[in-house]
């Protein structure tokens, strides 16, 4: 049986008198990889930031591993969207990585010294091992996105959120990417927000469309509906979402078997 | 050059400059990275309130100016938190109503009043040795704070998003950081003057930014800079005879300006050179 670790019911959340999320819920189960689509403003990034505790619901709850949002945040590893932020601060990788370790309640200046050799370990994981020592601004966005990673990591997180990682990484970085997420969910859970259709129905398990309200798809499949419901089209023509494949249109195939 | 250390104000000036560039080192880093120079400028010249009210009520210049100062510090930095996008021009008008507070108490002091101007652009020569060991034990102070805290200082400053999630507790540090940063300033415009004071800030760390590959190397960098900036500064005014606080900054800024032109030049002539590609460990 597959313990919830994430438990969304029936949240509504909204500012300046603007509902954002209407009655949400979902279940995020151990060993999930759950891709979280929909439209820009449509409520993702807002649920993260609910899931995160760094907003409260005007009503219903949010309880990660029995416990409420706010007091668990340190059970989720978090990657956000901005890669490109603050390039110019004075610190490496593995500086950022053993962030990831930082508790209130121990408290000295230096790491130990098996805080570092585990922030070594997970960036080795992420293949940026050798950028230990250099300076953030140094690393490409890809590299930069995996030391964040890393440090959403070193956390020992039991979900993962990822916030449109592949956001300003080229297509070979994205397939490559996605291969990654797909070996590190044997062991994590992982919820990604992303608008890459393409890359995430190949590799995930579930899909999650979150326009205002939420649906749970348990299948990896994108459907054509799904895709108008998310992203309608509104004129003949000039379809935001163009996904030609094999053929079909609309419909994003989860094998290439050669067909 | 030497024969002017046989003079304890010379001395003590000395001192007080070496204690001002660590004090300025370790915040002025904070500050830098941060991106609070105008706040930190707003409690400079709203400090000008404080040093008037001292006067007019008889206080001592450290009871009264940092009360003061403390509490405009206070405001800003409520507001900076709360309505980041009015922060700035809160802070203006703190900075301007502060520093003609300041002028109107002075004229409202009858008697003697003492020359404003060493205010202005500090008395280095004239630090009695009593604040120097205020300035010792305020620099202990922030040495304490900023190791104790490390950790959450640069989380705060680098990811403060992340360092919620962390459970780190912004607010109150972000407070803290604030009125030490009022005790920083307050203390250091005895020495470079209240229209000085952002120089020696923010002029020591901009230079090492580019270098340090850690915030505790920056504060290093920025101190031992700012020292040697005191040093050729002190010099200069004994030998040419002319204000200290003033060529001290003066000799931070030509510091500055050549290191801009330098490392443009190289900056520059490497990109016009051949590429070198760097390691990348990209999978085909």
């Amino acid at each position: 049986m597959q313990d919830t670790i994430v438990e969304i019911k029936n949240v509504w959340f909204g500012y300046n008198g603007q509902t954002v999320l209407q009655d949400v819920s979902l279940d995020i189960r151990q060993g999930d990889f759950i891709a979280m689509i929909g439209p820009n403003g449509g409520g993702k990034t807002t649920l993260l930031k609910l899931m995160l505790g760094l907003l409260k619901p005007a009503s219903g709850s949010i309880r990660i591993l029995g416990s409420a949002a706010q007091n668990a945040s340190h059970h989720i590893g978090y990657v956000s969207q901005d890669v490109h932020i603050n390039r110019s601060f004075p610190i490496t990788a593995v500086d950022i990585v053993l962030m990831g370790k930082l508790e209130p309640a121990k408290r000295w200046a230096r790491s130990s010294a098996r805080d570092r050799r585990e922030a070594l370990e997970v960036l080795e994981r992420m293949e940026v091992a050798a950028y230990a020592s250099s300076k953030i601004g140094e690393l490409s966005g890809g590299q930069r996105q995996r030391v964040f990673i890393a440090r959403a990591l070193v956390t020992q997180p039991k979900v993962l959120l990822l916030d449109e990682p592949t956001a300003s990484i080229d297509p070979k970085g994205q397939a490559e990417f996605y291969r990654l997420l797909k070996e590190l969910n044997k062991d994590i859970t992982i919820l990604v927000v992303s608008h890459d259709l393409v890359a995430i129905s190949t590799h995930v398990k579930s899909v999650a469309c979150v326009n205002k309200r939420l649906h749970h798809h348990h299948q990896a499949e994108i459907t054509g509906e799904m895709l108008e419901e998310m992203y309608p089209c509104v004129e003949e023509g000039t379809c935001p979402v163009e996904l030609v494949a094999h053929g079909l249109p609309h419909r994003v195939l989860k094998y290439h078997k050669g067909q | 050059m030497f024969d002017a250390l046989q003079y304890e104000f010379m001395r003590n000036a000395l001192v007080a400059g070496l204690l001002a560039s660590v004090i300025c080192g370790i915040m002025g880093t904070l500050v830098v990275v941060n991106r609070i120079v105008f706040l930190s400028g707003g409690i400079a010249h709203a400090a000008y309130g404080g040093i008037g009210l001292s006067f007019f009520l008889g206080w001592p210049y450290l009871v009264g100016t940092l009360g003061f100062s403390f509490t405009a510090a206070m405001v800003m930095a409520a507001v900076s938190l709360k309505a980041k996008h009015r922060a700035d021009t809160i802070i203006g008008v703190i900075w301007a109503v502060g520093m003609a507070c300041g002028i109107i108490l002075l004229d409202l002091t009858p008697g003697y009043n003492v020359d404003l101007m060493s205010y202005l652009f500090g008395s280095i020569l004239t630090v009695p040795q009593a604040d120097l060991w205020i300035m010792l034990i305020v620099g202990a102070l922030i040495a304490g704070f900023v190791i104790y805290f490390y950790k959450d200082l640069l989380a705060i400053s680098y990811d403060e998003e992340f360092a919620r999630i962390r459970g780190v507790p912004i607010r109150a540090l972000y407070f803290a950081l604030i009125g030490l940063l009022a005790v920083t300033i307050v203390m250091v415009i005895q020495v470079v003057g209240l229209i000085l004071v952002i120089a020696l800030l923010t002029i020591p760390p901009f230079m090492v930014e580019k270098y340090a590959k850690s915030l505790f190397q920056m504060m290093m960098g920025s101190s031992l800079l700012g020292a040697v900036f005191t040093i050729c500064g002190l010099w200069l005014s004994y030998a040419f005879d002319l204000t200290s606080g003033a060529s001290i900054v003066l000799v931070a800024g030509i510091a500055f300006l050549f290191f801009f032109l330098v490392d443009h030049l190289i900056v520059s002539r490497r990109h016009n050179s051949k590429y070198v590609p760097t390691a990348n460990p990209k999978r085909s």
